[in-house]
Order: C-alpha cells, then structure tokens, then sequence
C-alpha cells in the first residue's frame, strides 16, 4: 500500500511538472507526426517553432502516437479536440480512416491542414505537399539513372505497403520510368520503415540480384538501413543507394560511397509553412477554397487546385559538395 | 484440509464455512488495489488538465479502451482456462477486409454485421480446431495464425484501402444512445455484465477456473475439457468480430494494418486486471476496472500533451509494480511468520 501511495505521488508530480500553463489569446497550433521520435518530424517541428516565433503569439504542440497507425493518431486528435486548440496540422498515417475523428475536429471550430501525408478531401480544408508528386517520381529515378550511363538493374525499397505518399512517388516513377532507357526496375519491397526489417530486405534484394546496380528508397529508415546493408556487404561503390533522405542520417553513407547522392525537400520548410497556413486559416486571414493562394511568411503562397491541394517546393539534391553544410541542420 | 475438517468435526467444534468474510476478502484484493489505481489516476488528471472533467471529452475518451475491452473480456475467460489467442487483433484486420469487401458488392448493414461476426466466430473455430483437435499449444498456433490472418488482409487489400461503408454502419462505432453515451460504451457495460454473469455464476464458468487450476483433475472430474476450450476460441473470435464491427465503422476504412499491436494491448488489460497468466484466476470486475485505468492514462496523459512512449513507459511500469506488488507483500508477510 505505501509502495502505492508513492506511485500516485510520483503520477502527481509528472503530471503537475508536464502541465503547462494555460494561455487565453495565443493561438495554439498541434502539429501532429505519424510518429515521434523520426528525424525527419523533429525538423519539422524546429519549423514550426520558427514560424510560433516570427507570429509571436502561437503556441505549438509537436505531438504524435509512438506507432504508425491511424488508431494510435485518432486517440491523439480525440485529445486535441478535448483541449480545444484553435489548428491541428497533421501528417496522416491512413488519409480514410482519420476522416471521421478530423470532421468531429472540425465541426467543433478547429482548423485542419494536412502536411506531407494527406488526409482525402472530407478530413481537411487543404492539403500541404512538400512537393509535387510526378516531380519526386521523376526525382528519384533521375537519381539512381544519373550514376548508371549505361543502364542496369535497380530496386525499390519502400516503407509501408499501405503508406499514402511512398505508393503516390513510386506510381509516379513508374509513368516516367521510360525516359530513362537501360534502366530496369526489377523489384519493389517493403521494410515498414523499420530499421531492421528494411535491413534485412536490402540484404535479400542484393542476394537475389546479384546484378543490381542501385537501390531507391524513397523514405528516410529504408534508405540508411539499405545504405548500411551495401556496406556490410562490402559493395559501396557497386551498388548505388539513393532516394529520400536525412542529411544527417546519410553523411556517412555519402563518405562511405555507398550512396553517391539523395533528395528531400527541407522538413524544417514543410514544419514552418504548415504551421503558417494553419495560422492564417484560423486567424481568418485567408480561406481555403481551389484557386486561393495562401500566405505561408518566407516560402511565398501556396496556391490550391481543385482538390485543395498544393505543392510547397521542388525536392533538393545532397551530395559529396554539400551535405557537410546540411548535416548539423537536420 | 479434508483431514483437519474431520478431527474438528470430531471434537465438536463449528467449522466456518469460509476463512475470510466477504468484506475482508474483497479488502485483500486485487480489484480494490486496482480501483484505488484506478480513482487515483481520474483524480489526478482533473487537477492536472482543465479539461479533463468535461462529459464529451470523457465520453471521448472512452473508445480508447471499448473495443479492446471487449476482446479483454472473452480473453480473460481464455487464459483463466490456461490458453491464449494472440491472433485477436488480424482476426479485427480479416473480419474487416471481409466487410469491406462485402461493401464492395453492395451488401447492406445488417448482413455486413453478421459478416464481421461470422468471419469473426470462423477465425476462432480455425483456433479451436488446431489447438483442441491436434493438442497443439495455443501460443504456437495464435502466432501462426496471427501472421495468417492478417496476410490474407494484405493479399486481399495490398495498399488499397476499402471505404465506402453505408451511412448507418457509422452508428456502431461513431453513434450514441443517449447523450454522451455512445453505443460502444453501452455494448461494453452490457457486456462486461454478460461476461461476469457467465464466468462468476455459471456451471461454465465454474469449468473454466477448474480447467485452468487442473486440466487433469477437471477431465477426471467429468469436465468435457476440449468442449469447453474450444468454445472459448469461438467466443474470443466472435468478439473480435464484435471489435471489428466497431473499429470499422468508427474508422470508415479498412486497411491490412487495422488494430496492428493490439493483442498485446488486449493482454496487457487482462494481465493488468488481475488475470493469472499462468491460468486458474482472476475476475471480470478487474478487467473493467484495468480498461478504465488503462483508457484514463492515455486520455489524461493525451491531454497533457505527453509523447506516446511515455504513456508505454507508465502503462509499463503500472503493469510490473501491480504484478509484483502482491507477491513481493506475500513473501515479506511469508518471511515475516517464519
């Protein structure tokens, strides 16, 4: 029993420690992740605490499941709503399933963006891409094409088979695939954007092609784990890795040689123009509608097509000449 | 014991009927300390969180435990009589498939409900089978299973998603009976009195404790052990069609990866609440009281806007200091009276 009392006291304390004070006029912004603790949402969420900043009176809340499921999201959006915060910016992990519990957010006076992985139509008043899809498609093939002249095998080394924006991307790559002759896409596997299983199915892509000459991971887990596995293996330098990635995590697979050069578009851009529109949407400084062209501080407007939807920015390439001036950013 | 009782009866002394009164007995338990657990954690998140104590935030947060304690209930019956089912959560994953596929061909709710439970109460004979027919041990068969099930989803589904459920199918998941009562909440208290009716005041349930303190003696007792096991599995999956039901109307979707990782959830609940995993003990007032403290930590901590692992961490810990507390009392007590 007294082994009890303690345990409450300790809950107490936590949760007095963890109770932040409660502002009247600030606006508060959730910025919700598919996960915490992945590099990628971290520097989104530096973004955003850039854009609180230059607004002056925001308040963000950086928050998200420890899993990647839509269950783990809605409990998290259930939370949101309970607390009335004026914004939820979110990067969805199931862009249906989310529609019910983002609608009940709406209907009670919250604004609702998506950002990177979209909610459908129903769930949100816009959508934010980092970029445009056919421009990431085309992006990541160019990658791995610009360091084959003459042409060879590659594979695909996804997320998640049910992951919204890595299915659009390789789609994508696929339309474009033919004006890259000589290259041939033999394979598209999954590693759930886990660093183990991406691991061990970069292994298996090498075992079974021994021809292969680069794989494309379009996700910033399976491109390490893949980059990792080519240099266990003793074949940087055969075997090319590229896609999408996090400077910081990719350094040393760029020293290394076993990935000559990769693409993202700057998360701590995509952090602080979600949370811009979020804000200019709830302060009614702008509405979403096609056509509208919304503010978003530093990164311009971001114009809306008929599905609400825009496109923030092309992807930018890191290789040997400067990721050394982007590795401590993020 | 039988011989104690004869040479007091022998001596002529009054025999007590049971050690402790009911009072004492429920003063020693496990369900108390729990309820304790349980009251403190509501205290604590209303004065930790301004919004905590609001009817449609509570009743919000409600659908964090609902659908899981339903699984719980069926489960706890399940590993008192010493078996497991850790293919809970795909057999949510096929049951859901089959609805949306279903859906698909333009079936109407009704039939789309008996499909969610039929697909439901087949995935749990599919368990039954292998484990009562064969001898096989349920932790292995639930595993395989567990990847089974959910496989077909992914063949089936591969990335595509079904939606597209009837405007009425919502009700199951996102309707409410009256006020800020939904209909989940309503079908977890109804069920949660079934289940206690079924367990505490049943010849069934009698069985079950029996089976799981002595599988050998309950055979010899005239138990049909294999019976009773086997309608176990058909209960934990027909009530896993049951969550599918609700966790598919609540999403309005179905994916392969629907309710990933919630057997453990669901074990963790019946463990919390006081269910011996060993089998032979364990109630379903606990249960309901471990879903309540379970679904109250998330919520609360949700509010408070503390990171996910965080509340894994607590639920965590919650679970080892509640498992070891008792044994750890017991055996200083044990010491003590040596």
């Amino acid at each position: 029993m007294k082994l009890f009392k303690s345990l409450l006291a300790a809950t107490a304390v936590a949760a007095v420690c963890i109770a932040g004070p409660a502002q009247a006029e600030t606006k508060r912004i959730a910025l919700v992740v598919k996960a915490l603790g992945i590099g990628f949402f971290e520097a989104a969420a530096k973004g955003a605490e850039e854009a609180a900043k230059e607004l002056g009176d925001v308040e963000i809340i950086y928050t998200g499941p420890t899993d990647t499921t839509a269950e783990g999201q809605i409990e998290v959006i259930n939370a949101l709503i309970a607390q009335k915060v004026d914004a939820i910016a979110i990067s969805a992990n199931d862009q249906d399933a989310l529609v019910p519990a983002l609608k009940k957010a709406m209907q009670r006076g919250i604004t609702v963006v998506s950002w990177d992985s979209g909610v459908a139509p129903d769930g949100r008043q816009l959508h934010l891409n980092p970029s445009s899809n056919p421009l990431i498609g085309n992006m990541i093939i160019k990658l791995a094409a610009d360091h084959l002249p003459d042409g060879g095998d590659v594979a695909v080394l996804s997320a998640s088979a049910t992951a919204t924006n890595q299915n659009t991307w390789i789609e994508e790559m696929n339309k474009v695939k033919d004006n890259y002759p000589g290259i041939n896409v033999v394979a598209t596997v999954y590693g759930d954007d886990l660093a183990d299983k991406s691991y061990r199915e970069a292994q298996g892509l090498m075992q079974t092609y021994p021809d292969l000459k680069a794989i494309i991971a379009p996700t910033s887990v399976g491109i390490v784990a893949a980059a990792q596995a080519v240099s266990d293996a003793e074949k940087a330098g055969q075997i090319n890795v590229t896609g999408l990635g996090l400077p910081s995590e990719m350094a040393g697979h760029i020293d290394s040689g076993a990935s000559k050069s990769f693409a993202i578009w700057n998360p701590i851009d995509l952090g602080y123009s979600a949370t811009m529109l979020a804000y200019n949407l709830a302060a009614g400084n702008a509405e979403a509608k096609p056509g509208a062209e919304i503010p978003m501080g530093r990164m311009g407007a971001l114009k809306l097509d008929d599905n609400n939807e825009g496109a923030m920015a092309d992807p930018f390439v890191y290789d040997s000449s400067n990721i050394d001036d982007f590795k401590d950013i993020f | 014991m039988s011989n104690a009782e004869a040479n007091s009866q022998a001596t002529g002394r009054r025999i007590p009927d049971r050690l402790r009164t009911p009072l004492q007995r429920f003063l020693a338990s496990w369900e108390l300390l729990l309820l304790v657990v349980a009251i403190g954690v509501f205290v604590v998140n209303s004065f930790a969180s301004p919004y905590f104590l609001d009817p449609w935030n509570l009743s919000d947060a409600t659908f964090n435990f609902t659908e899981k304690a339903l699984i719980a209930f069926a489960m706890a019956l399940l590993i008192i009589s010493g078996e497991i089912d850790l293919s809970v959560a795909s057999i949510i994953a096929l049951a859901s498939t089959a609805m949306g596929f279903a859906v698909q061909m333009g079936v109407d709710t009704s039939l789309l409900v008996l499909i969610g439970l039929g697909v439901g109460l087949a995935c749990g004979a599919f368990n039954g089978f292998l484990v009562t027919g064969f001898g096989l041990p349920s932790i292995v068969v639930t595993i395989g299973t567990m990847s089974l099930f959910r496989g077909v989803s992914y063949i089936v589904l591969g990335d595509k998603a079904y939606t597209g459920y009837p405007a009425d199918f919502a009700y199951f998941g996102q309707g409410y009976v009256w006020w800020v009562i939904s209909f989940e909440f309503l079908l977890f208290a109804v069920m949660a009195l079934l289940f206690a009716i079924l367990l505490h005041k049943t010849n069934f349930g009698r069985a079950v404790y029996v089976i799981g303190n002595n599988p050998v003696g309950a055979l010899f007792s005239g138990i049909r052990v294999k019976r009773v096991k086997f309608a176990l599995f058909l209960l934990t999956g027909l009530m896993s069609g049951v969550a599918a039901v609700c966790l598919t109307s609540r999403l309005g979707a179905t994916r392969p990866s629907i309710a990933f990782g919630w057997e453990l959830e669901v074990v963790t609940m019946v463990v919390l609440g006081g269910i011996n995993i060993l089998g032979g003990s364990g109630t379903i007032p606990g249960v309901v009281i471990a879903a309540f403290v379970m679904g109250m930590v998330t919520f609360g901590f949700g509010l408070l806007n503390v990171p996910g692992i965080v509340m894994s961490i607590f639920i965590g810990l919650l679970l080892i200091a509640v498992i070891a507390l008792p044994r750890i009392a017991r055996h200083i007590l044990a010491r003590r009276k040596a």
